[in-house]
């Protein structure tokens, strides 16, 4: 098992980037597929149970650690990353709200042991996309058992799985912001395609709908209200990551570009390139970027154990201006790379293309939509006072 | 403050919770969001009881378990009036 240690956790995420996504990373976006190669890889590595703590087995890991390693994934292939990510952001929320219970315990451990994948399953047809809503509900069934009927319009990697992290009202007839998260295993459930999955990028997520049917023993039920995990893990840490990822995909497409600068440099020595002012942009906007996320991530470890302020409006303020922040400025920099590379980067056959990385860097808007983000700002602007 | 500062409380929340119960059958006790409140309704009833009782709630009150229920909101407006309970 690696050590805890971000330098050893990055290195190993750069060769498997480098061995195992990167070179898929074009058949995976083209043929919109899994990409398994990379997937298989990190759970050779233990990489799935990178957060869980060393006495359940797992790496030991921080937030900030797997965080780099999202952005180095996201280097590679984002839809790698992504996956990651996701995964990680379903760890996190069990174990910090799970934990207590011997069969979160338990469960960890074996997603340690046994490298198993989690997909999550928040969104539900009917709530229009607000993750703090659900219609459907645990319904009790004899003998301490639980069944549940979620209609999921998207379940990343839903089919690749081994289990499924999902939210629900507490009961048929809780209030629909009455919520608990409820893990199911895949051998558990029904899980009933809908409809395909075509989008501009983030292809190799395969984020089809879903109709959900799912059985489990009442011990699956995350013992603390969905409200504190979601304001305290899932919200910041899914953020935190994605923007990671997302720095780690802008960083490729400025590192293709300053590629194309210095090959023109070298063509003509003496003469400053046309384009490399407007890298010079670029590579400060990434500057600013990654400041943002680190900012960000240093924020999230000082008031990790400090469930009162990340609970609070301030810092939900200040994790959803990060995602907004960095959502914004990802395509901004992916574009801005385009247009130092012109034409070799529009090409799709380059070393040079950043078309990928464009079409992926769209989908950061719109992962928990920025106008929905921003309508929640607004409404707690109204309320908060600067310190 | 005034005579009775939780029947304010229950007509600020009636006009503002938005909740699925009724207000009147609420204990002081009760969990106002496993009785409906959402998050973006209880901004709304934070800003009508700024208003009603000419308080500010400070950055360390905005916070769910601040407004989880009438007997925790009454304990914020008494420790930020100075008034006895």
């Amino acid at each position: 098992m690696p050590l805890a240690d971000t330098a050893t956790l990055v290195d190993i995420a750069r060769q498997i980037g480098a061995t195992h996504a990167a070179p898929a990373a074009d058949a995976v976006d083209r043929e919109a597929r899994f990409p398994h190669e990379a997937l298989e890889a990190l759970k050779a590595e233990g990489l799935l149970g990178a957060l869980i703590p060393q006495e359940l087995g797992g790496i030991g890991a921080t937030i900030a650690d797997v965080a780099a390693v999202c952005e180095t994934l996201g280097r590679s292939c984002a839809a790698t990353a992504m996956i990651f990510a996701m995964h990680q952001i379903n760890v996190a929320c069990l174990l910090r709200h799970g934990r207590s219970a011997p069969f979160f315990r338990e469960y960890l451990a074996a997603v340690a042991a046994d490298q198993r994948l989690i997909a999550s399953a928040t969104s539900e047809v009917g709530t229009g996309g607000d993750l703090r809503r659900s219609v459907c509900g645990v319904q009790p069934e004899p003998e301490g058992r639980i069944r549940i009927s979620k209609r999921c319009p998207v379940i990343s990697y839903g089919d690749e799985a081994d289990d499924i992290l999902l939210t629900a009202r507490r009961a048929p007839d809780a209030a629909p912001a009455d919520q608990v998260l409820v893990l199911v295993r895949k051998s558990d459930c029904t899980l009933t395609r809908e409809g395909e999955w075509d989008t501009l990028g983030m292809r190799g997520t395969r984020s089809f709908g879903f109709t959900l049917d799912a059985s489990a023993s009442k011990d699956h039920v995350v013992p603390v209200p969905f409200a504190d995990a979601a304001s305290q893990t899932m919200i910041p840490v899914s953020h935190l990551l994605w923007s990671a990822l997302w720095l780690g995909l802008a960083s490729d497409a400025v590192a293709r570009a300053r590629a194309f600068v210095r090959a023109e440099a070298r063509r003509c020595p003496g003469d400053t390139p046309p384009s490399a002012p407007r890298l010079a942009q670029v590579v400060a906007e990434l500057d600013t970027m990654r400041a943002l996320v680190h900012d960000g991530l240093s924020a999230f470890d000082r008031h990790k154990d400090d469930v009162d302020t990340l609970g609070g409006f301030g810092f939900a303020l200040r994790m959803n201006n990060l995602k907004v922040s960095a959502s914004r400025l990802a395509p901004e920099i992916v574009g801005g790379a385009l247009a130092v590379c012109g034409i070799a980067a529009y090409r799709n056959d380059s070393p040079y293309s950043v078309g990928r990385h464009l079409r992926d860097a769209h989908s950061a808007a719109l992962m928990v939509g920025n106008d929905r983000i921003y309508a929640a700002n607004a409404a707690m602007l109204l309320v908060h006072k600067e310190e | 403050m005034g005579h009775d500062i939780t029947t304010e409380i229950r007509t600020i929340l009636r006009a503002h919770g938005r909740l699925a119960a009724d207000v009147a059958t609420l204990r002081e006790e009760d969990d106002l969001y496993l009785a409906g409140l959402t998050s973006h309704a209880s901004v709304n009833l934070m800003l009508a009881l700024e208003e009603h009782f000419e308080i500010e709630f400070p950055e360390r009150m905005l916070r769910r378990g601040a407004f989880s229920s009438i007997a925790a909101i009454r304990a914020g407006l008494l420790e930020l009036t100075g008034a006895d309970a």
